[in-house]
C-alpha cells in the first residue's frame, strides 16, 4: 500500500491542475468581458494597444528579465514582423491566396526569429555591455536602412495594408475593432503561455542560470553563449508576433516602429513593470499604456513625468511595480497587511500631495515660459487661474515642500511598520 | 586633389568631434564598467548652458564656464545616482544612465522648447581662414580642430605626467588593485566622471553653433559616439581617436563623392535588372554613398564585431 | 614521468603542462597521471600555482604548453562545456553557485545536461519526475532538504560549500576536482563536508586541492606537492611525509604538527 503511493507522488504530475490553470482562466475570462464592459470604440482602442505592448513586453523580458541580457534595439524584431504581415497581406490580397488572417501573426514570428538567428549568432557572445551596444548599433542600423531600402520598409511614409482583403474566416471580415481585438486577445493568450512554459523548460531555467552566473553554468556543460542565443531566437519569435499584430491593427508600419524611441520605450515599460517576475511586463504595459493615453490628454509634460518615473524607479525600487507588490508576500502570509494600511497612508498621502504640488509647480512654470503671448489663463485640477499671479504657483510650491516633509517624517515609521509585518505573529525571525 | 584636402580638414572635425565625446566616454567606462548612456546629453547640456551663458556674457565665457558647470552636474549624477545603482550591478547601471538620457532630453525641452537655440559662432571667428581652390575653410573649424588637439595634447599629459594621471592609468588596467593600494577610488570614479562629462560639455560649446542646438542633438551623436567606442575597441584610449577619425573622414568621403551602387555593380560584372522598378533589387541598384553615410558607422561596426569581437585595439572584456 | 600509476588506466593524465602570465611561468612543466578511482591530494604552499593547474585542466585558462587527457582524450582547446561534457566536474575555492535560484533549483540545473535534457525547449522541468527524484536525493545527500526554497544566497558558508559540493556531482561526473573544499571552515563542519566528500565521490575519481592535512590525510590515497609551479613529490601518504624534498621545502614541521 505505502509502495504503491510512493511511486504515485514519483509519476508525473498532471499536465494540468486546477491551481496552475486558474490564472489563465481568470484571463481568457477577464479578456473575453472586458469589450462587454467597456465596449466604447475608444477603449477598445486602448485594449488592442495595451496587449500588443503586453506580448512585446513579455517577449522583452525574456531577454531582460530572465536571461539578463539588456537590448536597445529590440524594436527592430517587432518591426520587422510587422513589416512583413503588411507584405504578406498586400501579396495575398493581390494574388487571392486563401491565407485566413488569423494565422498572419505567425509570419511576423518567424521572421522576427530569422532576424534574430542572424543577428544572435554574433551578439550573444558576450552579455552585458557588449550586448546592450551591439543591439543598439544593429537597431540604429535597421532603422536607417528603412529610408533606403524602400522596396521593404516603405521609406518615410511605411507600408500600410489592409486587413479586410481576404475571406471571412466563420464569418468574421475583420472590419470591426472588436473583431481585431478578440484576435488579439486570442495571440496574447497563446503568447502568454508559451513564454510562460518556455520559462518552465530546461533552457527557460538555464537562461536564468546564465544570467545569474554564466561562469558557473559552463562548468554544468552548458554554452553560455547557446543558452542566450536560444533565449534571444524565441524573444525574436514573440517580438515578430507582436509586430504581426500591429500590423493588423494598425494597418500601417512604419520606421517608428523600429527605433530607437521605440526599443526605449519598450525597456521602460518592462522595467516599470517588474523584471523579476513574469507577470511585471504585464503590469508595466497596462500601466504604460493608461499613463501614457490618460497623460498626454491631459499635460504636454506627460513624457518629463515618465522619464522622472522611470529614474527613480530604477534608483530607488530595481524590482518595479511587481517587485513592490511581492514585497508583501510575508506580510500577507503573516495576516499582518491590515497593519500596514495606517502607516502607508501617513507617508503616500502627503508624499501623493508633494508630488501634485510639483507637478502643478513645472506646470505653471511651463505654461509661464511657453505659451503664447497675452495667454495667461490655465487650468489645472479643474481650477482655472492667472499663471501670471504669484498665488497659485505659490500654493504649488507649498504643497510639495510640505508634503514631501511630512512624507520625509512619517517614512521612518512606515519602514518600522514594514519590517514588524514581516515578522511573524508572537516572535522574533 | 584639392576637393580631397577640404574633405580632409572636415572630417578631421567631425572625427576630433567625436573624439571629445567617445574619449571621455570610454575613459569613464574603462574605470567604472559603465557604459554612459546619457553621455551625448551632457554634450546637449553643454552647447545648452553655453548658449545661455552666451546671451549675457559672451561666447568665450560660455566656453569656461559651462563645461564646469556640466562637469559639476556629472559628478553629482555619479555621487548621488550612479554610486547608489552601482550596488544592483553593471545592467541597472545602463538603464539608469539611459533613463537620465531621457530624462535630461525632457528637462531641456522643459526650460528651452522644443526649437532650435539662436546660437551662434562668435564674431571674431566668422572670417573665412583660407581657401582651397575655390572651397572656403572658415575660421571656426580651425578654432574647433585647434580646441580638439589642445585637449587632447593636455589629457595625455595629465594621464601621463601626473601623479592622478598614473592612478588613473593604473585603475584602467587593475581597479581592484588600485583600491588595494588605499587610494580613494569613489573619489577618482566622481572625478572622472565629472571630467570626462566636462569634456562632452566642451564637445557641445564648440559644436552647438555649427551642428545645432535643439533637443534632439543628443540622438543624433549618442548612438554614433556609442558606435565609435565599439569599434575602437571599448576602454581603449587610442582605439577611441582612431575610430573617431575613421569614422569623420568615412562619413564626410561618402557624402561628398557621389558613389553609385550601380556603377560598383556594372563595374563588377552585373548587369542592371531589365525592369529596375519591379526588381526586388531596385533599392541596392539605385543606393548611393551620400544616401548611406550616415550609416555607414554602424555596418563598420557590425563587421568589426563579427571579425574582431573586441574591436580595433580593445584588449579588456567588459 | 615521475610517478607510476598505482591503480590501472589513467583518468586524467598531465604532460609537460605550462602556463605563463606575460613573463611570469605560474606552471613550469607538470607532469602527473591521476589514476581511475584514486583520490588525488595536490598541496603545497600558497602561490603555488595549485588553483591555476586546476583552471588549466578544466580549460577555465588556456595552457601554454603541454597536454591535459581525460580517459585519454586530448582536452586541448576545449572550452570548460565541452569539458565537462566529457565527464569532468569541478567546484570552485571562492563559492560559486546561482545566488538568487532556489537551493533546489541549483541542483536541478547542474543536473539538466548530464541527463539529457541538453537546450531543450519541449520538456517542463517540474513534469520530469526523474529530475526531481534525483535533486532530492542529492538535497538529502548533503543534508539540505530542509532548505530546499531558499534562494541559495541566503544560505551559510558552510551550506553553499555543501551545495557548491552538491553542483559539482550532481550530473553525475566521472571525475571530481574539488579546490578547497574545506576552506574557511569551523573543525565540526570541516568534519562534516569530509564525510559528505567521502560519500559522494564513492567509485569516482577525486583531485582537491586542500590546505588542511588533516583532511587530506584522511582522504587521499596518494599526494602531490607543489612548489613553484612544479611537482616535487608525489606518491602515497606515508611517502610523501617521509620524502625529505617535502620537509625541506614545505613546511616538513607543519606536516609534524597537523600529525
Amino acid at each position: 500500500m505505502t509502495d504503491t503511493t510512493q511511486k504515485a507522488a514519483l509519476s508525473r504530475p498532471p499536465i494540468i491542475t486546477l491551481s496552475n490553470a486558474m490564472p489563465w482562466i481568470v484571463a481568457t475570462v477577464f479578456l473575453a468581458l472586458m469589450p462587454v464592459i467597456f465596449p466604447s470604440n475608444s477603449a477598445i482602442t486602448i485594449m488592442n494597444q495595451m496587449a500588443i505592448t503586453i506580448i512585446f513586453a513579455l517577449a522583452y523580458n525574456m531577454l531582460l528579465g530572465q536571461g539578463g541580457m539588456l537590448s536597445f534595439g529590440h524594436a527592430v524584431y517587432m518591426g520587422v514582423g510587422g513589416f512583413v504581415c503588411v507584405h504578406v497581406m498586400n501579396y495575398v490580397e493581390d494574388f487571392g491566396v486563401p491565407l485566413p488572417l488569423p494565422v498572419l501573426p505567425l509570419f511576423g514570428g518567424l521572421f522576427g526569429m530569422g532576424l534574430a538567428l542572424i543577428v544572435g549568432s554574433f551578439s550573444t557572445r558576450k552579455a552585458g555591455t557588449v550586448f546592450a551596444m551591439i543591439s543598439l548599433g544593429v537597431g540604429e542600423l535597421i532603422a536607417a536602412c528603412s529610408v533606403i531600402i524602400v522596396a521593404f520598409f516603405g521609406g518615410e511614409e511605411g507600408i500600410s495594408g489592409d486587413r479586410t482583403y481576404g475571406l471571412p474566416v466563420f464569418g468574421v471580415e475583420f472590419l470591426q475593432q472588436i473583431d481585431v481585438y478578440y484576435l488579439i486577445a486570442f495571440w496574447l493568450l497563446l503568447s502568454a503561455l508559451l513564454m510562460y512554459l518556455f520559462s518552465r523548460t530546461p533552457i527557460g531555467r538555464m537562461a536564468n542560470a546564465v544570467r545569474d552566473n554564466p561562469e558557473r553554468a559552463e562548468f554544468l556543460g552548458y554554452s553560455a553563449r547557446w543558452v542566450r542565443f536560444y533565449s534571444f531566437v524565441a524573444s525574436g519569435f514573440f517580438a515578430g508576433i507582436a509586430g504581426g499584430l500591429f500590423a493588423i491593427n494598425y494597418e500601417i508600419v512604419t520606421e517608428e516602429n523600429l527605433n530607437l524611441a521605440q526599443s526605449g520605450t519598450i525597456l521602460l515599460i518592462t522595467f516599470l513593470g517588474g523584471v523579476g517576475f513574469f507577470f511585471g511586463p504585464i503590469l508595466g504595459a497596462i500601466l504604460f499604456t493608461l499613463l501614457q493615453t490618460v497623460l498626454s490628454l491631459q499635460t504636454e509634460l506627460w513624457a518629463l513625468y515618465l522619464g522622472a518615473l522611470f529614474v527613480v524607479t530604477v534608483m530607488f525600487f530595481p524590482g518595479g511595480l511587481a517587485g513592490l507588490i511581492m514585497m508583501h508576500t510575508m506580510p500577507l502570509k503573516f495576516g499582518k497587511l491590515g497593519s500596514l494600511v495606517g502607516p502607508y497612508l501617513k507617508t503616500l498621502v502627503p508624499g501623493a500631495i508633494g508630488i501634485l504640488g510639483l507637478a502643478a509647480a513645472l506646470e505653471i512654470v511651463f505654461h509661464l515660459r511657453h505659451a503664447a503671448l497675452g495667454d495667461s489663463e490655465m487650468t489645472l485640477f479643474w481650477t482655472t487661474f492667472d499663471s501670471h499671479s504669484v498665488a497659485p504657483l505659490a500654493i504649488a510650491v507649498i504643497a510639495a515642500v510640505g508634503g514631501f516633509w511630512l512624507a520625509k517624517r512619517a517614512a521612518p515609521g512606515m519602514a518600522e511598520a514594514y519590517h514588524a509585518a514581516n515578522t511573524p505573529r508572537g516572535g522574533s525571525v | 586633389m584639392d576637393l580631397i584636402l577640404v574633405n580632409l580638414i572636415d572630417g578631421l572635425v567631425t572625427g576630433l568631434l567625436l573624439f571629445m565625446l567617445s574619449a571621455g566616454l570610454t575613459l569613464i567606462f574603462s574605470m567604472m564598467g559603465v557604459l554612459n548612456f546619457a553621455h551625448a546629453s551632457f554634450y546637449m547640456l553643454g552647447a545648452y548652458f553655453a548658449y545661455q551663458i552666451s546671451l549675457f556674457l559672451g561666447f568665450w565665457v560660455g566656453l569656461l564656464v559651462a563645461p564646469i558647470i556640466v562637469g559639476v552636474a556629472g559628478a553629482g549624477v555619479e555621487r548621488y545616482g550612479l554610486r547608489r545603482v552601482h550596488q544592483y550591478g553593471h545592467v541597472p547601471e545602463l538603464i539608469f544612465t539611459f533613463g537620465l538620457a531621457l530624462l535630461i532630453e525632457e528637462v531641456v525641452q522643459f526650460i528651452w522648447g522644443k526649437s532650435q537655440m539662436a546660437y551662434e559662432i562668435p564674431e571674431v571667428l566668422e572670417f573665412t581662414a583660407f581657401a582651397i581652390a575655390g572651397n572656403s575653410i572658415p575660421a571656426y573649424k580651425i578654432f574647433m580642430i585647434f580646441m580638439s588637439v589642445a585637449i587632447f595634447i593636455v589629457l595625455l599629459y595629465v594621464l601621463t605626467r601626473t601623479r592622478v594621471g598614473m592612478i588613473i592609468q593604473a585603475a584602467l588596467s587593475y581597479p581592484k588593485t588600485v583600491e588595494a593600494l588605499g587610494h580613494n577610488v569613489p573619489l577618482v570614479f566622481m572625478g572622472v566622471f565629472g571630467v570626462g562629462t566636462a569634456l562632452a560639455g566642451v564637445a557641445g560649446v564648440i559644436a552647438g553653433p555649427v551642428l545645432g542646438t535643439f533637443p534632439g542633438m543628443a540622438i543624433v551623436l549618442g548612438s554614433i559616439v556609442f558606435v565609435t567606442i565599439v569599434i575602437g575597441g571599448l576602454g581603449s584610449l587610442w582605439g577611441a581617436l582612431v575610430a573617431s577619425l575613421l569614422i569623420g573622414w568615412i562619413t564626410t568621403f561618402a557624402k561628398s563623392y557621389n558613389i553609385e551602387m550601380a556603377n560598383i555593380l556594372t563595374g563588377i560584372g552585373i548587369s542592371p535588372p531589365e525592369n529596375m522598378s519591379e526588381s526586388m533589387f531596385r533599392d541596392l541598384w539605385t543606393v548611393t554613398s551620400p544616401q548611406i553615410a550616415d550609416i555607414l558607422p554602424y555596418i563598420l561596426m557590425v563587421l568589426i564585431l563579427v571579425f574582431r569581437p573586441y574591436g580595433l585595439f580593445g584588449k579588456r572584456d567588459a | 614521468m615521475n610517478s607510476a600509476t598505482t591503480q590501472g588506466k589513467a583518468a586524467l593524465e598531465l604532460d609537460g603542462l605550462r602556463k605563463s602570465f606575460g613573463k611570469t611561468e605560474i606552471i613550469r612543466g607538470v607532469d602527473l597521471s591521476i589514476g581511475d578511482g584514486e583520490r588525488h591530494a595536490i598541496i603545497g604552499p600558497n602561490g603555488a600555482g595549485k588553483s591555476t593547474l586546476f583552471n588549466l585542466i578544466t580549460g577555465r585558462f588556456p595552457s601554454t604548453s603541454g597536454k591535459v587527457r581525460l580517459n585519454g582524450q586530448d582536452l586541448a582547446g576545449l572550452a570548460p562545456f565541452q569539458i565537462n561534457r566529457m565527464g569532468l566536474s569541478r567546484s570552485f575555492q571562492i563559492t560559486n553557485i546561482f545566488p538568487k535560484m532556489t537551493v533546489f533549483e541549483n541542483v536541478r540545473c547542474s543536473l539538466l545536461w548530464a541527463r539529457g535534457y541538453k537546450y531543450s525547449f519541449w520538456h517542463m522541468v517540474s513534469r520530469a519526475p526523474d529530475l526531481t527524484e534525483a535533486a532530492e536525493a542529492i538535497l538529502e545527500q548533503i543534508n539540505l532538504t530542509e532548505r530546499r526554497d531558499l534562494p541559495a544566497g541566503v544560505l551559510s558558508y558552510a551550506e553553499q560549500r555543501a551545495l557548491e559540493i552538491g553542483i559539482t556531482m550532481a550530473g553525475g561526473a566521472n571525475v571530481i576536482m574539488l579546490d578547497e573544499p574545506t576552506a574557511g571552515m569551523s573543525h565540526s563542519e570541516t568534519d562534516y563536508i569530509v564525510d559528505l566528500i567521502r560519500k559522494v565521490t564513492e567509485g569516482k575519481t577525486l583531485i582537491m586541492v586542500e590546505h588542511d592535512m588533516g583532511v587530506v590525510f584522511g582522504l587521499a590515497d596518494r599526494i602531490s606537492v607543489l612548489v613553484y609551479g612544479e611537482i616535487i613529490a608525489t606518491g602515497r601518504p606515508e611517502e610523501v611525509r617521509a620524502n625529505p624534498k617535502v620537509q625541506e621545502a614545505y613546511l616538513g614541521a607543519a606536516l609534524e604538527a597537523e600529525h
